[in-house]
């Protein structure tokens, strides 16, 4: 919707960014009452439709999703807090708002993402957690969530009541000279699923490691959602994904095309995180984000080869 | 467009949204009457729209046991049931509230305290008091979803509960022993 009319779901985003004066919609739809979006259904080719309503507890909690696509359930119970997860609905949390404080105060002036054309107030403050990786001058705001790594991970597909419908996830958010349009759904447009592929090696092989200051209820300083198969002792597939460090849910293709076909080990785990952090934006504050993001890349990834499945 | 069409509306949409059904604009006034189902009984009040479900309790209720500590889902005082699932009042709009309520006042049995209510007594799981009812509230949960048994589990299930004085040691003593008691 427009910033006029806004959906309210779970209401964790919304509610808090309405308090701040971030948000000042003049009508809320509230969804939650919508029927048959709120649950988890196997699909004719043997995967999963998520319904855009299911609370984030609700599919933490479902053995389809911990036995299939464990970076999902991972994602999902690393993220916020348990209140938080019983609120949230899935459609919303890919949709959360980014945490940069210049974006969540108004007594900045400078924020493309809130007032556009208005300047960047991080470009030089205070930006140790802001993003390495798909900046522009316009803004580097971190993508915050943990749940949209995993579905671009997967390649998951986005069902929803418009033009967006049948696209894949990947497209969903985007970034660039105007930040504050974050999505390529138009204007009322909902979504009302996920579908995850069929299981699959890579699929029931997978993790979601999130590096944070404390080792709950914060949110990730550098996050990995990886999922792998290995085949006479060569990588057959593997997808990475970052989190944390982007200003989009951040697929890591260059990472993944170092790693395909060759043998998985710490070196060539390190050299994939090399590559991908090539041309990551260096700053004063937050440059030790990049070392943390290649460090957590090669974790993951050695993670999800040792995982019994 | 004038002030008067600027105010906040909502709207409850509850049929699928591919199949063109009806939505339902239930409040368009700044004051409301809001029906809540807390603790049992009903409960009546005319709010400004954009009240949340803690101010409503608090302010019109008289419900205090729920604490405003940081208004934006960050603290946890604020945490209570809704269909037996805790989440942050705070963040709630009253008008959206769905299902029962159960507020800390709604815990005890009479003149019983809850067995984790007394837990938190018999271990001095707090100091100011003021996270209590919510570090209660989700105490609660912890329990019947079987995350007590496990410290790490338990402390990970707690952390969306902050405590200012850091009675966290008590708070996690306070918890093991209700859990015994509750036969969970």
């Amino acid at each position: 919707m427009d910033a006029e009319g806004q959906f309210l779901a779970g209401g964790t985003t919304m509610v808090d960014l309405m308090k701040l004066y971030v948000m000042r919609p003049h009508l809320l739809v509230d969804i939650k009452s919508l029927k048959g979006l709120d649950q988890i259904e196997a699909t004719e080719d043997g995967g999963l439709r998520l319904g855009a309503l299911v609370t984030m507890n609700q599919a933490a909690r479902d053995q389809r999703l911990h036995d299939g696509y464990r970076m999902v359930v991972r994602s999902l119970a690393q993220a916020a807090s348990q209140q938080v997860r019983n609120m949230a609905r899935l459609g919303g949390n890919v949709l959360q708002r980014t945490r940069c404080s210049y974006f969540r105060d108004p007594s900045f002036e400078e924020c493309n993402k809130r007032t556009p054309g208005s300047g960047c107030a991080a470009l030089n403050g205070v930006n140790e957690k802001h993003a390495v990786l798909g900046t522009s001058r316009a803004c580097i705001a971190t993508y915050a969530g943990d749940f949209a790594q995993s579905l671009i991970a997967l390649d998951a597909k986005v069902s929803t009541n418009g033009p967006f419908n049948g696209r894949a996830f990947a497209e969903l958010h985007r970034h660039g000279e105007t930040p504050n349009i974050e999505t390529r759904l138009a204007p009322g447009e909902l979504i009302t699923s996920f579908l995850l592929p069929p299981v699959a090696e890579w699929t029931r092989r997978s993790v979601y490691v999130k590096i944070r200051d404390r080792d709950s209820y914060a949110f990730a300083l550098a996050s990995a959602a990886v999922g792998l198969a290995v085949d006479n002792g060569k990588v057959a597939e593997v997808r990475i994904a970052l989190g944390g460090l982007a200003t989009i849910p951040w697929r890591a293709h260059q990472a993944e095309a170092v790693l395909r076909g060759q043998t998985l080990s710490e070196e060539s785990a390190k050299a994939a995180a090399e590559a991908e952090f090539s041309a990551a934006e260096r700053r004063a504050q937050s440059s030790y984000r990049i070392s943390l993001g290649k460090a957590t890349i090669v974790r993951a990834l050695l993670q999800a080869q040792s995982m019994e499945i | 467009m004038d002030e008067e069409s600027k105010e906040l509306m909502l709207l409850t949409v509850t049929a699928q949204p591919d199949k063109g059904g009806e939505t339902r604009i239930v409040e368009g006034n700044r004051h409301v009457s809001v029906n809540l189902d807390i603790n049992g009984r009903q409960y009546q009040a005319s709010v400004d729209i954009r009240t949340s479900l803690l101010d409503t309790l608090r302010e019109h209720l008289g419900l205090v046991g729920s604490k405003k500590g940081c208004d934006h889902g960050q603290c946890g005082a604020c945490t209570v049931h809704i269909d037996g699932e805790p989440v942050l009042s705070c963040l709630s709009l009253a008008v959206e509230v769905v299902g029962r309520v159960t507020t800390i006042e709604g815990l005890a049995y009479g003149h019983v305290l809850h067995p984790m209510q007394q837990a938190f007594i018999d271990h001095d799981a707090f100091q100011c008091g003021y996270c209590t009812s919510g570090q209660i509230m989700s105490a609660v949960s912890c329990v019947h979803q079987g995350k007590a048994e496990n410290v790490d589990e338990l402390k990970d299930f707690m952390s969306g509960n902050l405590c200012r004085c850091a009675a966290y040691p008590n708070i996690v003593a306070a918890i093991k022993a209700a859990a015994l008691k509750m036969g969970a």
